[in-house]
């Protein structure tokens, strides 16, 4: 680390900031900001969705909203959230700008490819936010048949394209990936010399390439069903509505997976850098990735227990479920292990990386009651599952992003933020968190199903505690984008390695140069090798 | 609002008790693995702070030991978790033989009910305490979801498909029934409530109201009205297979395969016929589907559940 870090004259942003510079750029850093804007829109919106249901849930008579404006509600904030948020979150944005750099390119094996990811992800976004805007959508994000193909009242097929076009956005992404992983590494940059970061993405991706296809079908199917009267799923003419969710599971219960294992990857980067110290267990967290993506296919049907699926049926997803459990201990149990006799500090990103753990364990773990085929028959479909879900899908993957952009906000922009507001938001946020979703975990085994516009009056405690919870946590995502924008004008120049990491982005200038290297790194070191000092990087 | 707040729900039905013990164990291992990591993270978190710039730990790769240790132990609390779960879901997914069947047809939005005397009630259940209830659950329109928290039973009542569910409750009282799977606007007053009486209360409560037609004589009716006698003539001489005591056996199939004749099955006979044919006959039968609604789709199965092999006796 330099005393004085300088900000450097040329960069990846110092060649212009017209509009040409960014729609028609195929940099990878540019494409991953486009993404961290868009996204970033998404979010709010998303959010503000969030909001309203919780608005119409501190009362239990539903007097607030409508029930097909509430019904509206939630499918708005599930699709914007899930399709449009959490599942490009950590790789469209991270990942584009990370994994190149990490592995010693110059860009992504297909930059071009990349940039049309992005319009995708727009078209399909824009598509689909116009299905939700004007008129709406009321089938749940889950898009259950026969209810969204035969009495569904609304714009099913808009969102249903717009869905459609997202997913190769996702798919591009995935396979631009995986090319860049196996052909662009730097010389030296061997296998089990890659950052766990890029481990998780290549786990990932496979994901990406290997389900969206079958959600894209899937959806297409309820279009063609509803436009042309197919009986593909509606039992009227012939068709099984529970092939649907068979179909619809099979790329969403992996989509989880889309969601933490990059999540994963970043919590591996920010444990060992902030404990200064190589990761404990290297090659098992980076297997264990692996391993989630090949057993996270062969888990679906545990949504599907209570649907009157054959009894041994059953008890083999579950099985399978316990299974795909163990990959995440193992990972957990290592960053832990990973901690001891380090050198530890308490910097922002890492302050993310304990709200990471805490949400994790209690997310993953409550996965064990619903993997269980004898306490899930009273708790799907209940608060129990949403709580389940927001603590892995918020408290896991949001978390991870937000350690994420908070460990590279500085290499991304080369700027500082505030040390003291970064603290005190992880913290407001895990607070906020907790007292939005743990309530909801006794709803659900209380009883009380998801879905419900009006709930019976002995709900109502637990109902307002959780809609308080979700005002602080809202003040806690909103503090982030005041204090990280003003670090953008007034944050002191970061230098190229702020936080002593390894890790060859942390060699080159903050921000990059276009190149990202001015010489092709070669690699000759082990990974998170914090035995010896990182090297300085030349400033340009 | 409601001051008083329990935090376990209300345990009426002998599943309750199975399932709690188990969702507690789970609790147990729960809490156990989330106090341990958290604190072992935060001990080390203050314990190891980083005291200098110049802080250089030793390196520490991993340990194979550790690593079989950390995924040994849990795979062997799952197996336990599973094998238990299993166990409970087996027992909830067969009723037993002597259990009073209930008909339940979720509609878009209300539970209609039927008892096997003939009584129907909407939104409400009445069962008698200590008997074995087994619902047989379909839907007409879209998917719902027959959830009695108190009970811990919930199944999805899927159009064109019999689930089966059951309960014996253990408590007299009234208890929350809800719809569970998402099926439109008024899903959440899709709901109702199960009415646990004493069993001479629950006979005195079905002699109230008006004599009803149980589902095997109304079954019967529809048999003569739909003309289905023409081909299952009890003489044999039909065109289609004799219906006396086939319900419970298997059935030999024209594709080879054998069948037990359960609802499903008869069901899938009157809307689908060509599905499954029985061995030695042709498809010949129309689809009934769309013609009877699924309470007479009930009706049928029972009739055609009640029918004996007519003994040396009566014939």
């Amino acid at each position: 680390m330099s005393a004085e870090a300088t900000y450097p004259k040329d960069h990846f942003l110092s060649g212009g900031w017209d509009l040409k510079s960014w729609l028609l750029t195929k940099d990878h850093k540019r494409i991953g900001i486009l993404y961290l804007l868009s996204i970033s829109a998404m979010f709010v919106l998303g959010g503000l969705y969030a909001g309203l249901i919780r608005w119409n849930l501190l009362v239990p008579d539903g007097t607030h909203m409508s029930a097909d404006t509430y019904n509206k509600t939630f499918t708005a904030h599930g699709v914007i959230m899930v399709f449009f948020f959490l599942i490009p979150s950590i790789p469209a944005v991270l990942g584009n700008f990370l994994i190149p750099l990490m592995i010693g390119a110059k860009d992504l094996a297909f930059p071009k490819l990349n940039l049309l990811s992005w319009y995708l992800y727009m078209l399909g976004g824009g598509i689909t936010l116009y299905a939700l805007l004007v008129g709406g959508l009321e089938t749940g994000w889950t898009f259950y048949t026969p209810y969204s193909t035969v009495f569904a009242q609304s714009n099913v097929e808009i969102a249903a394209v717009g869905i459609f076009v997202a997913g190769f956005s996702s798919i591009l992404t995935g396979l631009n990936f995986i090319v860049t992983i196996h052909k662009m590494r730097a010389p030296g940059m061997t296998w089990f010399r890659m950052p766990l970061f890029v481990w998780a993405h290549y786990a990932t991706a496979i994901i990406q390439v290997l389900g969206t296809p079958v959600i894209a079908i899937t959806i297409l199917l309820v279009a063609l069903e509803r436009i042309f009267h197919f009986g593909f799923f509606d039992p009227a003419r012939g068709g099984d509505p529970i092939l649907f969710q068979h179909l619809f599971w099979f790329y969403s219960h992996p989509a989880v997976y889309i969601m933490i294992l990059p999540s994963m990857g970043v919590i591996s980067e920010l444990i060992t850098c902030f404990s200064r110290k190589r990761v404990f267990g290297y090659s098992f967290i980076a297997m264990s990735s692996l391993a989630i993506a090949a057993i996270g296919f062969l888990v679906w049907a545990h949504h599907m227990f209570v649907s009157g699926m054959a009894v041994y049926s059953a008890m083999v997803f579950s099985a399978l479920t316990y299974l795909v459990a163990i990959p995440s201990a193992i990972k957990t149990f290592n960053w832990v292990a990973t901690l001891y006799k380090g050198s530890i500090s308490w910097d922002t990103p890492m302050i993310y990386v304990f709200c990471f753990l805490g949400l994790f364990l209690i997310g993953g773990l409550t996965g064990l009651f619903l993997g269980n085929l004898g306490t899930d028959v009273h708790l799907t479909d209940t608060y129990f599952v949403v709580a389940h879900f927001h603590y892995i899908m918020v408290g896991g993957a949001i978390m991870g992003y937000l350690g994420a952009i908070h460990f590279w906000w500085p290499k991304i922009t080369g700027r500082k933020y505030s040390e003291a507001w970064g603290r005190l938001s992880a913290v407001l946020i895990f607070v906020g968190f907790n007292l939005t979703f743990f309530p909801q975990f006794v709803l659900g085994y209380l009883g009380m199903p998801r879905r419900y516009h009006v709930y019976p009056d002995e709900f109502q405690v637990l109902n307002v505690l959780s809609t308080a919870g979700a005002t602080v946590l809202g003040f806690g995502y909103l503090f982030p984008s005041f204090y990280l924008v003003y670090s953008l004008f007034r944050g002191e120049p970061a230098g190229a390695n702020p936080w002593g990491a390894k890790g060859l982005e942390w060699t080159t200038t903050s921000p990059p140069p276009t190149e990202n290297f001015h010489e092709v790194p070669v690699v000759t070191e082990e990974p998170y090798d914090y035995a010896r000092a990182p090297k300085e990087a030349a400033v340009v | 609002m409601n001051p008083s707040m329990p935090l376990v729900p209300e345990r009426a039905s002998s599943f309750a008790g199975e399932v709690d013990a188990l969702f507690f164990f789970i609790v147990a291992v729960t809490v156990f693995f989330t106090v341990a990591v958290s604190i072992a993270a935060v001990y080390f978190a203050v314990k190891y702070r980083r005291r200098s710039d110049a802080d250089r730990p030793a390196e520490i790769h991993g340990s194979l030991l550790l690593e079989l240790t950390w995924t040994l132990i849990p795979l062997g609390i799952v197996v336990v978790m599973f094998v238990w779960g299993a166990k409970v879901f087996f027992h909830m997914n067969r009723p037993p033989d002597d259990a009073m069947t209930v008909s339940v047809v979720g509609k878009r939005w209300m539970w209609k009910l039927q008892h096997p005397t003939g009584q129907r009630e909407i939104n409400e259940l009445h069962v008698p305490l200590g008997r074995a209830v087994k619902l047989v659950i379909t839907s007409e329109d879209t998917i719902h979801s027959f959830f009695v928290p108190a009970f811990r039973i919930k199944k999805d009542a899927v159009p064109g498909r019999y689930n089966v569910a059951w309960f014996r409750a253990t408590k007299t009282g009234t208890f929350h029934l809800f719809c569970a799977e998402y099926c439109g606007t008024e899903h959440s007053k899709m709901i109702g409530r199960v009415v646990v009486l004493e069993p001479e209360a629950y006979q005195t409560w079905l002699a109230g109201g008006p004599p009803p037609e149980s589902p095997v004589v109304a079954g019967e009716k529809l048999f003569t009205e739909l003309n289905c006698v023409t081909c299952h003539r009890p003489d044999s001489a039909g065109r289609g297979p004799l219906l006396e005591g086939i319900f419970g056996r298997p059935v030999k199939l024209a594709s080879g395969d054998t069948v037990v004749a359960d609802e499903a099955y008869v069901r899938e006979s009157i809307v689908n016929p060509a599905a499954r044919v029985v061995a030695g006959y042709q498809p010949v039968m129309p689809t009934y589907l769309g013609q009877v609604s699924e309470e007479q789709l009930i009706s049928l199965v029972a009739y055609i559940q009640s029918l004996q092999v007519p003994t040396e006796a009566t014939r």
